[in-house]
This record gives structure tokens, sequence and C-alpha cells, in this order.
């Protein structure tokens, strides 16, 4: 294939995505809007007026960083893992493996399109804090570097799940059981200042702190870890998981028999 | 240039199934080939790895002179699959589906709609373009699965079991538009249940079973095998018993129906006057089974070892 039509079908494949989650957007970007609304409403002004101050903000400014980053991360996921896993399940793959298409751009594809789901879910998120908050972003490029970066690993993430399914139970086990669970502990909703010693050095071995922390520092300028270190493991992170998908892509693991 | 040759093509499934034994077939351009075997005699298999959608395990793939593993994409521009499954995204609509797959082959957006109007309305689907995949009949998703291998337009179509489950209208329809394909010039391979689709369509044949080749040749010659033919035949009155008839092995079915073996060495008119003799007036008669049919529970009969536990596992 050429360089041009090897572009044609990559945007072919994000734009099968991006139909797909915008067909089924009760499913796919109102949950995210409702959940986070309530969030807003209980942990921020609720809960949070008696809180106080946490980092130099507002607890209601605190923690919108960091369910921006929960819904950004939980969405890129949610969206290639189940998107790769249901073309499996009805053979839809087919119509792909029978192509010229290369396994890059097959990969590529897929991660966009969980991206834009990420990103714009992201963007609904910080549109509803709007009306609960005000956010001066005080690091743009660090923040949309930060965005970018961790909706491609987790998208990519989803993508690995989705090759190793054999069925529904086992694309929510890791959404569930792993990912929400370090998310919450992940330092959403509280500074890791807060923690004794102990369970901070245990909070340190989740990669999910260092994106919230990565993030909140392009919003608020402030983070409880080095956010230059963040970025670089985030980085480091995501080209490990595009190298293994693409090679577990290229052998046709859990897709060729 | 064959339009797809395999040498040696051997596949072990993970689970220890030998499904291929070192296949060796060619097919010629321009040919209408059918494939026919028994159910996990290895047909989906070959078609699975000629399509990329099976790893094989050994042996080589060319198709229009690519080869599959070191000109990939060459291969792959040059073929089309219908599966025997319906796998598309039923949620899709049908135009969409089209269009897309195209998009998969590098095909501008431009270009592929108007692919895929020419191949919807070609195959009767125009009508039904924004419907969604799941609302269409099986007949109809058979015609968008063809549709949508035919959007690149290959120069090699494979259809595997195409008019399953489809009514006799319908596939007799089927059955004009691939014939006008392969007379535009196109290679057509296909694997059918119905012997007599096989038998009306194409004009080489190879039988496969149990990951062999067992037959390779063109139908004409294929037929003049078959030495005997069975006839049944309905009679004016009822009889007790089958008459006697030298050269001919017949049967009574029941008390108004003769099944007679005839030899290719013998005449109907001598049947006919033997019956005469005897008093048995004929009314009406036709052939037990499709002469393929025949010819290929022989030659798959022949292949039959005392015992084949791995048939049932094949995937």
């Amino acid at each position: 294939m050429t360089l041009h039509q090897q572009w044609v079908a990559f945007l072919t494949i994000v734009t099968k995505e991006v139909r797909r989650f915008l067909r089924i957007w009760p499913q796919t970007l109102l949950p995210p809007a409702i959940t986070m609304t309530l969030y807003f409403v209980i942990f921020g002004n609720l809960v949070g007026s008696r809180i106080g101050e946490m980092g130099g903000f507002d607890y209601m400014q605190y923690i919108v960083p960091g369910l921006i980053m929960m819904s950004v991360i939980q969405n890129s996921y949610g969206n290639v893992v189940s998107s790769f896993f249901s073309t499996k399940f009805q053979h839809s793959i087919e119509e792909m493996l029978v192509s010229p298409m290369s396994p890059f751009v097959i990969l590529s594809g897929f991660v966009v399109g969980g991206m834009v789901r990420g990103i714009m879910v992201g963007g609904i998120v910080t549109t509803v804090s709007l009306f609960f908050t005000h956010l001066d972003v005080q690091h743009a490029w660090i923040t949309l570097l930060v965005v970018a970066m961790t909706s491609a690993l987790f998208a990519l993430g989803g993508f690995i799940n989705a090759i190793f399914a054999n069925n529904f139970d086992d694309i929510s086990i890791i959404p569930n059981f792993i990912l929400t669970p370090l998310t919450y502990l992940g330092g959403v909703f509280y500074s890791l200042d807060l923690l004794s010693e102990f369970w901070r050095t245990v909070t340190l071995v989740n990669p999910i702190v260092y994106m919230v922390n990565a993030f909140r520092y392009g919003v608020l300028g402030v983070s409880d870890v080095n956010v230059y270190a963040s970025l670089g493991a985030i980085f480091a992170f995501t080209v490990v998981f595009f190298l293994l998908a693409l090679w577990l892509l290229r052998r046709g693991t859990g897709i060729r028999g | 240039m064959s339009a797809l040759t395999l040498r040696n093509l051997t596949k072990t499934y993970a689970n220890g199934v030998e499904a291929l034994k070192g296949i060796d077939l060619t097919v010629e351009r321009g040919d209408f080939f059918a494939l026919l075997g028994p159910n996990g005699a290895g047909k989906s298999t070959t078609i699975g790895i000629v399509s990329s959608l099976v790893n094989k395990t050994g042996g080589e793939v060319a198709i229009l002179g690519h080869s599959l593993d070191q000109e990939r994409e060459l291969a792959k521009q040059k073929i089309g699959v219908v599966p025997q499954e319906f796998n598309f995204s039923q949620f899709e609509k049908v135009f969409d589906i089209v269009v897309t797959q195209a998009g998969f082959y590098g095909i501008p957006a431009p270009l592929a709609r108007q692919r895929a109007e020419k191949y919807l309305r070609k195959l009767g689907l125009w009508d039904k373009r924004k419907n969604q995949a799941r609302s269409l009949s099986g007949g109809m998703k058979r015609r968008l699965m063809i549709a949508r291998a035919l959007v690149h337009e290959p120069e090699l179509l494979i259809l595997d079991e195409p008019t399953a489950g489809v009514d006799i209208e319908l596939r007799r329809s089927m059955w004009d538009f691939l014939i006008g394909l392969n007379n535009e010039g196109r290679t057509i391979i296909l694997t059918t249940h119905y012997l007599e689709e096989a038998e009306s369509l194409c004009r080489r044949i190879a039988i496969i079973d149990h990951g062999r080749i067992v037959e390779n040749t063109d139908m004409k010659s294929l037929l003049e095998k078959l030495q005997v033919e069975t006839f049944i035949l309905d009679l004016a009155r009822p009889v007790d018993h089958a008459p006697e008839l030298p050269g001919f092995e017949v049967h009574l079915r029941d008390a108004g129906t003769l099944e007679v073996a005839v030899p290719k060495t013998q005449s109907l008119n001598r049947l006919f006057v033997a019956l005469a003799e005897q008093n048995f007036e004929v009314m009406s008669m036709r052939n037990k089974a499709n002469r393929l049919e025949e010819l290929f529970v022989r030659l798959v009969e022949q292949n039959l070892p005392e015992q084949n536990p791995q048939r049932e596992n094949a995937p």
C-alpha cells in the first residue's frame, strides 16, 4: 500500500470508531457527564465545603483535574476494549485481517479512536466542572501532552486486554478490579501529603498517581511528584505498550487460528 | 501465471489436530473452481490460510504470482473473500459496511461510495443501503458480503458456501451473477455443499478429505469416472416383487417404486424394453442423487480410514 492508501485506511478505522461511540452516545458520552456532575455536587460542594483547602486550592478545584483524568482513563480504555472485543466477537475483525492494512495501521486506528473518545469525554467533564468552579490552566502544553499520552496509554491497555479476552467477563475484570481501585487510590480525591510515610511509599507504585499529578500540575501548577519524571514514565509505558500490542497483533494472538 | 498456487501447505492446530497434510493445488486465471469436501476435511482451513485469517504451519501460498509470505500486501490486494459465517457489524448500515471495507484497501471515499453503489445495485441491495445489517434477511446478508468482497475489485474471488440457506430462486440469480463475474475474467473458487451448484458452475474441481487433495481434475473427466447411475422409477401399478433384469441391479423400494442401478455400458432403451416385456409400466423416472454427489460419496468413502477421531474436532 502506498503511504496515501495507508493514511486512507487509518482514517477509515478512526472514522468507524468515532461513528460507533457517537451512535451509542447515551452509553458512551452521557454517563460520564452525569457521574461527574454527581461527584462535583457531593464531593465538591457538600463534602468539600467542610474539608476546606487542599494543596492551596479549595477542594472542588483540587479534585477537578483528577476527575477529568479519571474520565479520560476510563473512556479511552473502555472504548478500545469493548470495540476491539466486539469486532472479535462478531468476527468483523476478519474484514481488516483480509485487507492489506498493516498491523501498525490497524493498531494506530483503534488507539486514536480510543483517544478521541477519552479526550471528548474529558472535554465534556471539563465543561461540566466550569458550572461549579473556575479553572486557570497554568501549563497548557503539559496539560495537553499528559491527556494525549495518558489516553493513548490506556487505549493501548484496552487493546491488549481485548486481544486476550475470550468473553465479555474478560473485558470487565481489569476495568472493575484493577483500573477503578488504582484510579480512586491514585490521588484523585486527596493529596499524598495526607498519607503516612508508609502509605505514601506504597501509593507511589501506582502509575495513575503520576498521570493525575502531572495533569494537576498542568492545570493548577501543583503536584505531589516530579512532573518531568511522570511525563517520562508515561511516555516510556506508552512506547512499551504500543510495541507489545503491535507484536501481539502481528503474531495474530487471540485473532488468528 | 496462476491465480492461486498452494505448495505443500500444512496446518496443525494448537490442540494437535492436523487439518492440512501437505496440500498442492493450482488454480489457473479465469477458472471457475470448486473445492469440495466433507465437514472437517480442511476446506475452511485452506481458505482461512489463503485469506490470512489462519496462520499456516508450513508450505507456500502465492496469489496471482505474489507470495503471501514475501509480498503479503500485494497478494491481499488481489483477493476477495466471502466467508461462510456473517462477519460484519450487525449494527452498521449496509452502505457504510461496503464503503468502510473499501477504505481498508486505501480506496478514497468518493471512489469507495461509487463502487459501493455499483455493487449494491448489482446485488439488489441498493434500496436497503440505509438499513442496519441486522435487519436484512439471510440471503441479503450473503449478497452484502459478496458486494463487500468485490468493492476493491479483486482478480480472485473465494466464496465459502455462498448459497447456504438461500432459497432456490435467489440461488439461481446468485449463480447468474457469479457466472457474469467469471465471464468478466475474474477467477472464482467456491466451496459448496450443493453439488448441483458445483456441477452447474465450475469447470474444475478438487476434492479434499482428511487434509489431503484426493481428486483434482476437470468436471467432465470427473463425471466420466462415474460407472453406474441410479434411477428411481415410479410404476403405473403396484407390484410385490422386483423384476429380474439381466445387466441391471433392481430393488423394490415400495409397492409402486423401483430403484435401478444402470451401468454406463448399458443403454436405457434396453432397460425399458426389459421392463415392458415383464409388464412393468413406468410413469416417471428421476436420478436417485446428483451425479456428482454419488461420485463425491464414493471418493470420500474410499478415503475413509477405519477410525477418524480428529474429524469432529477440526475447527
